[in-house]
């Protein structure tokens, strides 16, 4: 059985005259104008530079030329991805009027690929956040449930592929940002290895643990649009000069002969409801030829709080450009230090802040070494631990998330109970290893579960035929209410 | 300075490096261009842009490096964080614990080893320009920030403190200024900030002491600035000590008008710059082939020029006192290819370095530009008598002035050699106008002799080869 692929088959419409790009936008428009109102995953829809792109799009065509493997297809950007002329905000104050006067790579990519750019989405403030509730410009609602969180950071994006407003979107990983809120919204999510996609024109939360990444409703259409974004880029000295693993032509290869270990540390303290759907996908991988074992990486518990010490302190030094002095929000005050702190005191959300304040107190003189560089320490020791559990498992298998989206608001007061939304995905960023989320069902409350799946760097195209197989099992999960109505 | 006490000084030298572009992106780097004209979303530090380090600014860092004898390494970089409008991102990329150049040394012209702890690569920041009548920050009523320099490519070189007065950090700053030009690294103009040095200065009692507590001295615009800055500032520590107080380390500020060194900041409010490795970028780890291949493209240096220029001049000329100025004028203005060649053509070295260090240097910017053949040629007509020196030095006038060749232009203005006839009649009519000196001459007054000679030249316009005319005399008495 071959792994099902809309996308493609939207794209491959149009490159044959089938459908008009235009035709496909404006079903993509109408949907959002039905459903956006509910669920807000657009900051911004880009509905005339949409439009003409959807125009080139046909005109190729019409010239007999090829747009490319993503011809008309609509995409949304996640909101701290740069386009030109457009505004970027990352739903902060503090960018307020910027436009950017460039694309950032991946939006080169996806034009050349003939994809249509139709709106930028919804995020937490400078993708800190696991719920999006800490944009500047209200939270996105999750379309399976418009009480629940969709997760985030990218939950704008996640949102805007469960809701049917497109069929593809961006989205960025710094401690599961892409991963935990498509699990949460029932779609595909998948950070890449550190470094096969370009992060020049990405806005920089976390340099050192920050990767773009695909959201799809199924594998193959994450694959494809991997495929498009991927590559060395000679723009950002963190790009792999090295062939970045081609995945579409892998999917359809199955598991025989794998070895798949189940991850013991990440479904401590997950649900019962969840782990019971991590088992059910090893069984599925099971019975489709993988060998199936109990896997440990006991390094790994001590992930969430070395993340907390080194993304808030890259963060700390990345937001600093944020002063008032050439672009954004200006708080005009009497001297150039009083501005700064007024604009950033206006600009900046309370966990922006909090973020900034922890990271400037960890690189601080005298407290460093404990901190900041302990971190790093524990972050070597992961990657070692990784390294070992690799030597056995082609993959590890465990939850994307410990629990089903939760209802808004309930850990907006308690950070340290947010930050655990990220345990199960945070380890693979510090290691820079590849990892995907698989809708797998729903759980007891009928939500969506995400199971996750593991790799070492480069393991891209293993990960990916895994994940199709772990989609072929997965049981039925009732569309959502809201992408019912608007196809009614 | 006081007697009693000795100075300590180390110098911290920046260099912008001569770079088509910047340290991290395409724009390029070019000084005194419109504000704002040479930037871009990296050096702007916009949201979203990422560097990349500029390969040939990592070679003019590693030629630097081989200039100063220095243990190329592997390196990192590091991000130094503080706000200031100025700095695009506000951190600035710097070289930090593990710098591409460590442990080398600068031998000054009078033999004097100054050790270079570091030469290190970072980025430059944009400029401000306080509007208001003080010019600086406090007072103004507004400032203007202009990023054509932001992220134009700088080594900051750390000599050790070696330096004992104001003469040797003179020194020191005058010869690593030559080191950077012949490397082809830098410009080495401090007037337009390609050359900036900063100041450590100490003092203590004797050697034998341990060093005293330092102030770093900034805005030190030229040579001389940093000779008299150092010398204000050891004399204020002294004073401070002599008269039972402590020097508090701090940085100050020299006030080149009022001939003075003022706070700028002490040690308590200094900043807490938060240095961590610059995640956006790779180690660079030059193999040791690149680094040859620099070593391998790079002229020699002053010390080895100036040596080359003394030993062409022989046990005599190397007698002479006047030959070391020479050589380092020559050297530190870049003419020394126009002695060398001379002297390989057979032209007396000491007159061609006399020419080139006393002539042509009043306009080294032509000079150097001079076509190094019709120089030659010129010292060889001077050598050979047919042209006398002053000829010589008018016709090396019209040359640095508009080109040209000697020949032509010694023809232009009637400085043919003199014919043999033309000099022995000279000569006589010279003895019959000035019959009393030729008497005296006759009786073996010597002195008297170059009396008659410049009658002669007189006569002559100049025209006359003096050595010729001498002879001349010689022969007629007999």
């Amino acid at each position: 059985m071959s792994a099902p692929r809309p996308s493609a088959y939207l794209a491959n419409a149009v490159r044959s005259g089938g459908r008009s790009a235009v035709e496909v936008l404006e079903e993509s428009l109408a949907a959002i104008d039905a459903g956006d109102g509910e669920v807000h995953a657009f900051n911004l829809v880009m509905a005339d530079e949409a439009r003409a792109q959807a125009v080139a799009v046909d005109r190729t065509v019409a010239n007999g030329e090829d747009p490319g493997p993503l011809a008309g297809v609509p995409v949304a950007l996640k909101d701290n991805l740069c386009t030109r002329g457009v505004p970027t905000t990352c739903s902060s104050r503090i960018l307020e009027g910027w436009r950017p006067p460039y694309d950032a790579t991946v939006v080169t990519r996806l034009q050349r690929a003939g994809a249509v750019v139709v709106g930028k989405t919804n995020m937490d403030e400078f993708a800190m956040g696991s719920s999006t509730e800490t944009s500047a410009f209200g939270p996105t609602r999750n379309p399976h449930h418009t009480g629940r969180v969709p997760g985030g950071s990218s939950g704008g994006s996640a949102a805007a592929v469960a809701a049917g407003f497109v069929p593809l979107a961006l989205g960025s990983d710094t401690g599961g940002s892409i991963r935990q809120p498509a699990a949460l919204c029932g779609v595909v999510g998948m950070k890449p290895t550190y470094g096969t996609v370009s992060r020049y024109g990405l806005v920089a939360f976390a340099s050192s643990l920050d990767q773009i990444g695909p959201f799809a409703a199924t594998v193959a259409d994450a694959a494809l649009l991997f495929d498009v974004i991927g590559g060395h880029d000679p723009a950002d000295s963190t790009s792999l000069n090295r062939p970045t693993p081609r995945v579409l032509s892998v999917l359809d290869d199955g598991v025989a002969g794998l070895t798949v270990g189940v991850l013991a540390e990440l479904l401590d303290g997950a649900d019962p409801d969840v782990v019971a759907r991590v088992r059910q996908a090893a069984d599925a991988l099971a019975a489709a030829g993988a060998r199936v074992e109990e896997a440990s990486v006991p390094e790994v518990v001590l992930g969430l709080s070395a993340y907390y010490l080194i993304a808030p302190g890259e963060a700390s030094s990345n937001l600093a450009r944020y002063d008032g002095v050439r672009y954004g929000l200006r708080r005009d005050a009497e001297d150039t230090v009083a501005m700064n702190t007024a604009t950033r005191s206006a600009g900046f959300g309370a966990e922006v802040k909090r973020r900034i304040m922890l990271g400037t107190y960890v690189l601080s003189a005298g407290y460093m070494d404990a901190y900041y560089n302990q971190a790093l320490r524990v972050r070597t020791r992961i990657i070692e631990g990784f390294d070992t559990a690799y030597r056995r498992c082609d993959v590890l298998l465990g939850p994307t998330a410990p629990t089903t989206a939760f209802a808004l608001g309930a850990k907006t007061g308690d950070p340290l109970s947010m930050y655990l939304s990220d345990v199960c995905t945070i380890p693979s960023n510090l290691a820079g290893h590849p990892a995907i989320s698989v809708p797998f069902g729903p759980g007891d409350d009928g939500l969506p579960v995400g199971v996750q799946l593991l790799g070492p760097s480069l393991s891209e195209g293993t990960l990916f035929k895994v994940a199709a197989v772990v989609e072929a099992a997965a049981p039925t999960l009732a569309p959502p209410r809201l992408s019912q109505e608007v196809r009614a | 300075m006081k007697p009693g006490w000795e100075m300590v000084v180390g110098l911290e030298v920046h260099c912008e490096l001569k770079t088509a572009t910047k340290l991290f992106c395409g724009c390029p780097n070019v000084f005194g261009d419109q504000p704002n004209t040479n930037v871009c979303p990296v050096c702007l530090g916009l949201p979203g842009s990422l560097p990349v380090i500029n390969q040939r600014a990592v070679e003019l860092a590693m030629a630097i490096g081989t200039a100063l004898h220095c243990e190329i390494r592997p390196s990192t970089f590091h991000r130094k964080n503080y706000f200031y409008p100025d700095q695009a991102k506000d951190y600035q990329i710097s070289q930090y614990d593990e710098p591409i150049n460590v442990n080398g040394h600068l031998e000054l012209p009078d033999g004097t080893v100054v050790g270079i702890e570091r030469a290190h690569m970072e980025e430059d920041t944009g400029k401000t320009t306080h509007a208001g009548a003080s010019g600086r920050i406090h007072g103004a009523d507004y400032s203007l920030v202009d990023y054509n320099r932001s992220g134009v490519p700088l080594v900051e070189i750390v000599s050790r403190p070696d330096m004992r007065t104001s003469a040797q950090a003179r020194a020191y700053a005058s010869e690593l200024r030559a080191v950077l030009v012949a490397s082809g690294a830098s410009d080495g103009k401090m007037e337009e900030g390609s050359m900036r040095v900063d100041a450590n200065v100490s003092v203590r009692r004797s050697p034998d002491d341990p060093f005293g507590t330092r102030c770093e001295i900034k805005n030190l615009n030229s040579v001389r600035s940093l000779g008299r800055a150092i010398e204000y500032e050891a004399d204020r520590q002294i004073d401070l000590l002599e008269s039972g107080e402590l020097v508090v380390q701090q940085t100050r500020h020299w006030d080149e008008d009022a001939g003075r060194t003022q706070t700028l900041r002490s040690k308590e409010d200094a900043y807490d710059y938060r240095y961590f490795l610059e995640p956006d970028l790779v180690p660079l780890v030059p193999d040791a082939e690149w680094i040859r291949a620099v070593a391998d493209t790079m002229a020699p240096m002053p010390a080895v020029r100036r040596a080359r220029l003394v030993e062409l001049m022989g046990e005599e000329g190397q007698a002479r006192g006047a030959v070391v100025d020479q050589v380092a004028t020559v050297v530190d203005l870049g003419l020394d290819p126009l002695v060398v060649a001379a002297a390989a053509s057979g032209v007396a070295p000491g007159l061609a370095l006399a020419r080139t260090a006393n002539e042509a240097a009043n306009d080294a910017e032509a000079a150097r530009r001079l076509d190094v053949e019709s120089y030659v040629a010129l010292l060889s007509l001077e050598a050979d008598g047919s042209l006398t020196a002053t000829q010589s030095k008018a016709v090396l006038a019209e040359m640095l002035a508009h080109g040209g060749e000697p020949a032509a232009i010694a023809a232009a203005k009637g400085f043919e050699a003199m014919s043999e006839d033309s000099l022995v009649s000279a000569v006589a009519d010279t003895i019959s106008a000035f019959p009393d000196e030729w008497a005296r001459f006759c009786e073996g007054d010597e002195r008297v002799g170059g009396a008659l000679i410049g009658k002669v030249m007189h006569a002559t316009h100049g025209q006359a080869d003096g050595k010729a005319v001498r002879a001349e005399l010689a022969r007629r008495r007999g």
